[in-house]
Order: structure tokens, then sequence, then C-alpha cells
């Protein structure tokens, strides 16, 4: 337990201390939440209803899906893991606990969010709080674990680029983050069923903020939750101690195994 | 030495078609510093990681304490401690984080008592990115020792390492060694091997080309001891005179070098010689072959080149600054 706490306090530490991933976690959120608290909400007045949400989902796909893989590759390729195993440091702990961090910095930045947009920019607050936090730690359980997932399967730091390139352009984009799903046309909306994005804003909509939605918002919660929890087990077994090592127990491509709950959701509707 | 700590029967490592070590055994034993030599390429690091349960056996039998490491590599950790050749820490962590998280996953108090001692005291603040090589080295080998493992494998420990860190870390491997510890030290440093290693392996292709004491492969090589004499007048300069033992002899500086395979009949002709000829004697001195000779000899020969004399000669030459002075007659 000493262990797993001084690891833990570690991670936390890296990610204030660590320029890069301080941009990540902090910076860059923070600011895209001012810019578009700033100049959304003027172009596109209905913003303010799903500022929060959609700005709590951005955070978290930054810090997560952008900021938790590469360090993962990195360390990994410097042979950081292979001491780690040396010394008994445990897979789960390498993977969990800077997963836990990312979810701690991206708790932090989703509160200040939550607590100053319905000051600074007229942000609509949850109307059920509790629903709130419980799909804000759905959202981060869920991004985290793909973030963990992209850092395990990337052979290296380019690679992990395009995959979360891969999620995040168009979870901005499709993803009900920028545009709601009800807006998009219909030809689109599969293609958006394919991003956990999706999945979080309806079940934002639906259970913490009383509106309306595309899909059902217990459903598309189970649909994340589900893909969280397999991103995370696939990541576990997936895990590489070493970039050099020839054998390893599964294909990276099992990894799309993961777009499964998604898929599901494009036939439940 | 008593029981073995580390015993290796056979082993084999492929890397696809690649043969890196191909069926090697030896043992260590407790309290024993095992010098593990060989070029680049020779199969020294995948015979250590395969120890260090890092890396998959492709043959023949591992034991380190009575643990396969490629069966039961969890049990490891608690009873080796392992200096990496790479850096294998993260670039932000500190030296005190470094110290406080290992020992924490080994479950013993954090020792700031190795930061002192190696000269990393003033540097318990700073991230591992700011250290200096041999800083970084001499962190790397104390949490390597942090827990007081029972068997501490060391790849290339003072490569980078000024004079006196080498000094330092040769001390504590000692200390080490006293109380009872095993150590199983990858190095290029020849010096550096035959002053701590109890016993050496030189590793060539993947076979083991040669095994013993430095003394005993020192001794089995081409033998050459290289017996400088410093005279008054010189006499021994004009000599032709062949002394036993001798097959070679050279002028250097002001001294007359004989490479002998048999020193004391050697050393008393010499003095005999020098007193039939009522030339005073100024210096001399006995030094016996070098294990960087002998290791130059194995690969050569390992490689297929012809080795011997003139390939201990070059390497005395290039030890002693060349044979500018008169050469080899």
């Amino acid at each position: 337990m000493t262990a797993l706490a001084t690891h833990l306090g570690f991670e936390f530490k890296i990610g204030l201390r660590n320029p890069s991933a301080l941009l990540l976690n902090y910076l860059f959120p923070l600011a895209f939440y001012g810019l578009m608290g700033m100049v959304m909400t003027k172009i596109y007045p209905g913003f303010t209803q799903v500022l929060i949400p959609a700005m709590v989902i951005f955070a978290t796909m930054s810090s997560a899906v952008l900021g938790l893989a590469s360090p993962q590759v990195e360390l990994r390729e410097a042979g950081v893991f292979r001491s780690y195993k040396i010394n008994g440091v445990p897979a789960l702990a390498i993977l969990g606990l800077p997963t836990l961090t990312s979810a701690l910095h991206i708790l932090i930045v989703s509160a200040i969010i939550t607590v100053t947009a319905p000051a600074l920019f007229g942000g609509a607050s949850p109307t059920n709080w509790g629903a709130f936090l419980l799909v804000t730690l759905a959202v981060v359980f869920t991004y985290s674990a793909l973030g963990a997932l992209i850092g395990v399967i990337s052979a290296n730091s380019r690679a992990t680029v395009l995959w979360s390139q891969l999620i995040f352009l168009p979870s901005m984009l499709l993803g009900g983050l920028m545009v709601p799903l009800s807006a998009l046309p219909a030809s689109i909306l599969p293609v958006s069923k394919l991003l956990p994005t999706a999945y979080a804003t309806q079940a934002y909509q639906g259970l913490a903020f009383g509106q309306p939605t595309v899909m059902s918002p217990p459903g598309s919660l189970a649909l994340l939750l589900a893909s969280g929890v397999l991103a995370f087990g696939l990541a576990v077994y997936l895990f590489n101690w070493d970039s050099r090592n020839s054998t390893r127990r599964g294909h990276p491509l099992l990894a799309l195994l993961v777009l499964l709950p998604y898929v599901l959701g494009i036939f439940l509707g | 030495m008593g029981e073995n700590v580390i015993s290796v029967q056979d082993f084999r490592k492929v890397y696809g078609q690649t043969v890196a070590v191909a069926g090697i055994s030896f043992a260590v034993g407790r309290g024993e510093i095992f010098g593990l030599l060989g070029p680049n390429g020779a199969g020294k690091t995948s015979t250590l990681e395969c120890l260090e349960g890092i890396r998959r056996v492709d043959g023949g039998r591992l034991d380190i304490l009575g643990i396969d490491p490629g069966r039961d590599a969890r049990r490891l950790p608690r009873l080796i401690g392992v200096q990496l050749q790479s850096s294998g820490l993260p670039g932000t962590i500190t030296v005190n984080e470094a110290i406080c998280f290992f020992c924490a996953y080994h479950r013993v108090a954090p020792r700031y008592d190795l930061l002192d001692r190696l000269g990393l005291a003033e540097k318990r603040g700073s991230q591992y990115l700011q250290l200096s090589t041999g800083q970084q080295r001499r962190l790397a080998l104390a949490l390597a020792i942090a827990h007081r493992p029972a068997v501490v494998i060391l790849d290339e420990p003072t490569a980078g390492l000024d004079v006196g860190s080498r000094a330092e870390l040769h001390a504590l491997m000692e200390e080490l060694k006293r109380e009872g510890t095993s150590i199983l030290l990858a190095t290029h440093d020849m010096a550096e091997a035959e002053k701590m290693a109890d016993r050496v392996a030189i590793l060539l292709r993947g076979k083991i080309a040669a095994e013993g004491t430095p003394r005993e492969l020192t001794a089995a090589g081409s033998g050459f001891t290289k017996v400088s004499v410093h005279s008054e007048a010189d006499v021994l300069f004009q000599n032709g005179h062949a002394f036993p033992g001798v097959s070679r002899h050279m002028v250097q500086d002001e001294n007359a070098i004989y490479f002998s395979t048999d020193p004391g009949p050697t050393v008393s002709a010499i003095l005999d010689y020098l007193q039939a000829r009522q030339d005073k004697l100024v210096d001399l001195r006995v030094e016996r072959p070098f294990l960087e000779e002998r290791f130059l000899e194995i690969t050569q020969e390992g490689n297929g080149g012809n080795g011997g004399h003139c390939l201990a000669e070059h390497a005395y030459a290039a030890l002693n600054g060349g044979m500018a002075d008169g050469g080899v007659k």
C-alpha cells in the first residue's frame, strides 16, 4: 500500500512538473474553455446549454487521450518499464496509477469549469448533480482507459499521435461537442456513434441536464462504461514491458475490440 | 566460494534466425564477483536480461537462488538488484523520489545513506535528467543495492565515471562482497575485471571462449611477462644474447624490454649477465601479462586471426605508448 501511495504521489507530481503534461492537463483545456466561453456562446447562444459537459469532455480528451499515451510510450522506449519490472513494480500499477492521476487532474479542471461557467459565460448548471458526477466519473474512466490502451499498442510516439487524433478530431466535429447530435445529418449519425464522445454527450444531456437526446441516456452511459472496461482490460492484456521484446500476448489490432459497444450502439439506435 | 547462487546450464537465446547465446554454462558462488567479458554482440546483455527475468529463455536452464527467472520472475526483485546499462528512470523523477519509490516497492526504508555514500547527497532535489552521466550511474547503483539483495547484477557500472567515483564504486563492491553479496559484473573494462573479479568468463559469439580467475586466464595465454631493465652502461642494448624464456626483446627509452614465458630464469640470467660485465643495475621491473592482452588474444583467435606474439606485443606497445624507440628487434 505504501508503495502504491508513493507511486501515486509521484505520478501526480509528474503531471504538474512536466511541461507537456501541465499543458495538456491544465493550460490547453482551460484556455480552450475560456475561448469557447467567450466566442462560441456569442456566435451560438444555445451553446451555453452544453458548455459545461462539452468542456469537461474536451478537458478529459486533452488530458487522457492526448496526454496519457505519449509518456507511456516514451517510458517504455527508454527502458523504464524494464527497470520497473526488475524492481517489482506491477504492470497494473504502471497502467492504473497514471490513469488514476490523470483522472485526478481532469476532475480538478472539471470542477473549475463547472463552478466558473455559469458565472463567467452563463453556462447552464446540471439539474441533477449526482448524475453529473456519475457521468463525469464514467467519462474520465473511459477516456483514461482509452489513453492507456493507445499507449500500450503504439509502437512509437508518432503512432500515439495518429491514434489519439483519430479519436480527438472526429470527436470534436462529429461527437456532439460543437454541434449537437440532433443537428447532424442522419447519414453521419452512425459514424458519430462509433465515437465515445457521442455517448458521453448524450448521457450528460439526458441524465445530468434534463435535455432532450437522440439516444437513450442510460443506454449511452452503459455503453460508455462497457467500452471503458473493455479498453482497460485490453490495455492490461496487451501490455508490453519492453519495446524490444519479440513476444507479446496479443496482436495490437485486438485493441479494435474496444469499438464493440459502439457498434452495438449503432444497431440499438 | 561455497554454494552457487547463480547457475547457468547450456543456456541458449535466439532472436529469429540469429543465435545470440549458443549453450553456455557457468556458475557464481556466494560472495563471489564474477566478470562477464566480451566484445559487443557477444551475448552478455542477452544473458543478463534472461537472468533478470525480462527476456524469454530459449534453451537450457537458469537458476538464481533456487528461482527459475523464466518461470518465476515475480519472486526475483526481492532477491536481486540490477543496475541496467540504460537509464531506467523517468527524466523528471528527483533523486529523493527515486530512492523512496524503489525502496517502497522493495518494502524497505529509504536508503538515504547510500546517496551520501555515493556523493549524491547534494543532488537529492535534482531531477534525473539534470544529473551528469556519472551521477546517473551512481544513482542506478544506489537503487540496485538499496534493498540489500543477495545477488547484484551490474551492467557496465563504471562507464562514464571519473576516477574518484570509480574508486568509490569499487570500494562499495568490495564491501558488498565482504557482506556475502554475489556480484555478476558485465564490463568492457579489463582493468576493472582484473582488479575486481574473482573469476571471469569471456564470451565470444555466444559461447564461452575462456573461463577462470584473471590470473589463470592470463597464464593460459601466450604467457608473456614483461621484464624491463635499465642499467648504467646499457650493455643490454648491444646484447644479442638469448636469455632463457625470452622470445623477443626491444629497446624503449632507457630500458631493455624482454617478453618472457619463464620470467624467473630470465631475470636470473639477465642479472648474471650484467654482473659479468660489471654493469650496474638501475631499475628492474617485472610485469605479469594483463587480462586485456589475453582478452585480445582470445577474441582474435575466435575471429580467425593469428593472435599470439605480434598481438601480445601490440597490446603491450599500446599500453606503454607505442614502440617508437627501437621497435621490435
